[in-house]
């Protein structure tokens, strides 16, 4: 890798840091099976891991309507349907592309962002809306979908990917005829500082745990930019570990399913952990209450407009063979996603405070049994009187 | 039936509930071959294997978040955290994921997860060494907190935690591990989250819990010389807390003394006496009374002795009670 180039202090002459985590996109060691420009690319260590030409229209689908879903979400919040709204444009080919690279025993562990992989997994997209409208903090069966539930506090979840990665090990020392499995911890670049990855990474490494890290270094840690966060690129910290990092084009669905396919069958066969560091850009706010012009250049966001995830698969598939009637197709479907999510929306019922009595403990608790008695009476005393009301 | 250290107690505990499942497992620092500073895991590692009591690397973040996982996965972690001033690294994965997680999944998930925590001061040692942080805890929804303070208990107690679907965080008086008595290996000693009576009185009610029991019936023994007759009430759960025992005792006594080795500004004893004033206000012949830490740090081992509550320090809050 390159050294750091910069003054003693490590700051360039504005006093920002430089690394070369910001060095951009052309880093020697990045994996990339398609170009921006959608041509195609061999890679020695990973072409053979590399999706089927086959699912390609579907790897390009499911982009699709995940950019949909993101943007009818993103105007569901402007019309004050949902509190808040955290996009995902950008970041794609990155979660769609490790999310297909799953097998349905393996089991993910997001952060907030990760709508792509909730549709990989078979999450029905409304539910995520759910936490997002302030019904639930959940919105889904985690069991069922081998996918966690959104964790706010960040990097968090890394250490419960470690424990259940540990728990897969146990269930097939116990029974072999357990499916191997591999469980998979999302972050970005800007929780990579927390100190919970630095011990889900020790734990891993220590016990061998099945478990791959997946950082979406999008640049981005609302408005902190990653080279705060660090000063070489993110996947060179698994040395550190003791296992293996790579570095891929995260725009590139190809590469990205490629190279999580490599991680997770290197997890299930025993070899222990991986670190991703899948390289993208947020091209849309942190959250809807962010404002990215405050710092940000336009600039550094248009420089990413050409290297879209969509565009570069769209350029492919239309000069190999594509017809326009699948493009037109997508177009009715994610039109169709977009009403259904509407209703489906408005449809959500407010939650009753009761019902949260029921769920703070698994086994009854007498406070909580004593304070729902008191919020019912409560309640209760605004209902109109029987004979004549009030 | 046997006598027993609480520690090798809460080592028997351990036992059973490793032999009753394979879910149960251990995890902490320094458990495996040294049998935890305390030797409360004393064995195990030899017994059931290192994938069951498993030394972890020095985090206690990652040993509580990666317990979490387990957790999800089917398992029954019960960590170890080494001394109560150290349990701060793990607070964030006790008390955003750990406790919420049921709630959180609307009652979808559930993460059987015990911590056991050496707590209190008495033992002349270091900093964050002493502390008995248990309110902490409490103010949180979702956890469960229990404290032993007898050998019967502590054995059945972390059986009764590692059974429980909550998490469930057992304060285990440090002090107290090398205090003997009777285990019935046999009879549970009943609901782990209720206060017991351990001694019957008419003039006033002491409750405690953990370190501070001996204390508490050592204070009433010698009420008793003056003529004054004290109940004695062990708490033994500090989150859910047993109000009705508290107060079925205060509407026969008049007079309330709680006490705990932890600060008494925003504590247990201040929730305690809340709670009884707000079922038996009619009853009380007097102000409860609190008898604990006081708002400092936890001071110097040499100084100790003289800010943990003991036999005079209960005793002069019994007689401003009975006074009143």
């Amino acid at each position: 890798m390159d050294v750091v180039q910069s003054t003693a202090a490590g700051l360039d002459s504005n006093g920002n840091g430089v690394s070369p985590a910001a060095a951009g996109l052309d880093t020697p060691d990045m994996v990339q099976l398609m170009t921006a420009d959608g041509d195609l690319r061999d890679d020695a260590r990973f072409s053979d891991y590399a999706p089927d030409p086959d699912t390609y229209q579907g790897l390009y689908r499911d982009m699709f309507l995940i950019r949909r879903f993101d943007q009818e979400s993103t105007a569901l919040q402007r019309q004050g349907q949902l509190a808040l709204w955290v996009p995902l444009t950008g970041q794609e080919a990155a979660q769609i592309g490790s999310g297909r690279a799953m097998q349905p025993q393996d089991y993910a562990f997001p952060t907030y962002r990760e709508h792509g992989v909730a549709l990989t997994r078979g999450v029905d997209l409304p539910d995520i809306l759910k936490l997002f409208r302030g019904i639930t903090n959940g919105g889904w069966d985690p069991r069922k979908h081998n996918f966690q539930l959104y964790t706010l506090v960040l990097a968090a979840q890394t250490l419960h990917a470690v424990g259940y990665a540990m728990g897969i090990q146990r269930d097939r020392t116990a029974d072999p005829a357990v499916p191997a499995a591999a469980s998979v911890a999302y972050f970005g670049d800007g929780a990579s500082s927390e100190g919970d990855v630095h011990e889900a990474m020790v734990f891993a490494a220590s016990f061998n745990a099945p478990v791959v890290f997946f950082c979406q270094n999008n640049h981005w840690a609302i408005s902190v930019p990653s080279d705060v966060q660090t000063r070489v690129p993110l996947a060179q910290r698994a040395a550190g570990y003791g296992f293996p990092g790579i570095r891929v084009d995260g725009n590139d669905v190809l590469a990205v399913s490629a190279v999580t396919a490599w991680a997770l069958e290197h997890a299930r066969q025993g070899k222990g952990p991986v670190l991703i560091e899948a390289f993208t850009y947020r091209m849309s706010a942190h959250t809807t209450a962010d404002d990215p012009t405050k710092y940000r250049a336009s600039a550094d966001e248009e420089s990413w407009l050409a290297r879209d995830p969509l565009l570069r698969l769209e350029t492919y598939l239309r000069a190999n063979g594509t017809a326009d009637s699948f493009f037109e197709r997508l177009e009715a479907e994610a039109a169709e996603q977009a009403g259904r999510l509407r209703r489906a929306v408005l449809a959500m019922e407010a939650p009753d405070l009761s019902q949260r009595f029921g769920t703070a403990y698994a086994e009854p608790h007498p406070l909580v049994q004593e304070e729902l008695r008191f919020w019912q009476d409560y309640e209760a005393g605004f209902a109109p009187e029987k004979d004549g009301g009030r | 039936m046997p006598v027993m250290t609480i520690a090798k107690a809460i080592n028997e505990g351990l036992r059973a509930s490793l032999e009753a499942s394979p879910t149960t497992l251990l995890m902490g620092e320094d458990i495996g071959a040294l049998g935890g500073v305390y030797r409360v895991t004393e064995g195990l590692k030899a017994e059931f294997g290192a994938d069951r009591v498993v030394d972890t690397p020095l985090g206690e973040s990652g040993i509580i978040g990666t317990a979490i996982g387990l957790a999800l996965r089917g398992y029954r972690p019960v960590c170890e955290i080494q001394f109560d001033g150290f349990v701060f690294p793990g607070f964030n994965q006790i008390t955003t994921q750990l406790a919420k997680m049921h709630a959180r999944s609307d009652g979808m998930l559930r993460v059987p997860v015990v911590i056991r925590i050496p707590y209190g001061g008495g033992i002349g040692s270091v900093e964050h060494h002493s502390e008995s942080p248990e309110a902490l805890f409490a103010h949180t929804a979702g956890l469960r907190i229990i404290t032993p303070s007898n050998p019967q208990d502590a054995y059945w107690m972390i059986q009764q935690a590692i059974e429980c679907d909550d998490p469930v965080i057992v304060f285990e008086p440090k002090r107290r591990y090398w205090l003997k008595g009777e285990v019935d290996l046999t009879s549970p000693s009943g609901d782990p989250f209720t206060a017991h009576v351990l001694r019957e009185g008419t003039d006033a009610t002491v409750v405690a819990y953990g370190p501070l029991v001996p204390v508490a019936l050592a204070a009433a023994a010698a009420a008793a010389e003056d003529g004054h007759s004290i109940e004695v009430i062990d708490l033994r759960s500090v989150s859910p807390m047993d109000f009705d025992t508290v107060t079925a005792s205060v509407q026969k006594t008049g007079r309330l003394v709680v006490a705990h080795e932890a600060p008494t500004f925003g504590g247990i004893g201040g929730e305690l006496a809340a709670r009884v004033t707000e079922r038996a206000f009619l009853s009380l012949q007097a102000p409860v009374m609190r008898v604990g830490g006081f708002h400092l740090p936890y001071p110097v081992a040499r100084m100790e002795e003289h800010y943990l509550p003991d036999i005079d320090r209960i005793l002069e809050s019994v007689d401003r009670a009975l006074a009143y």
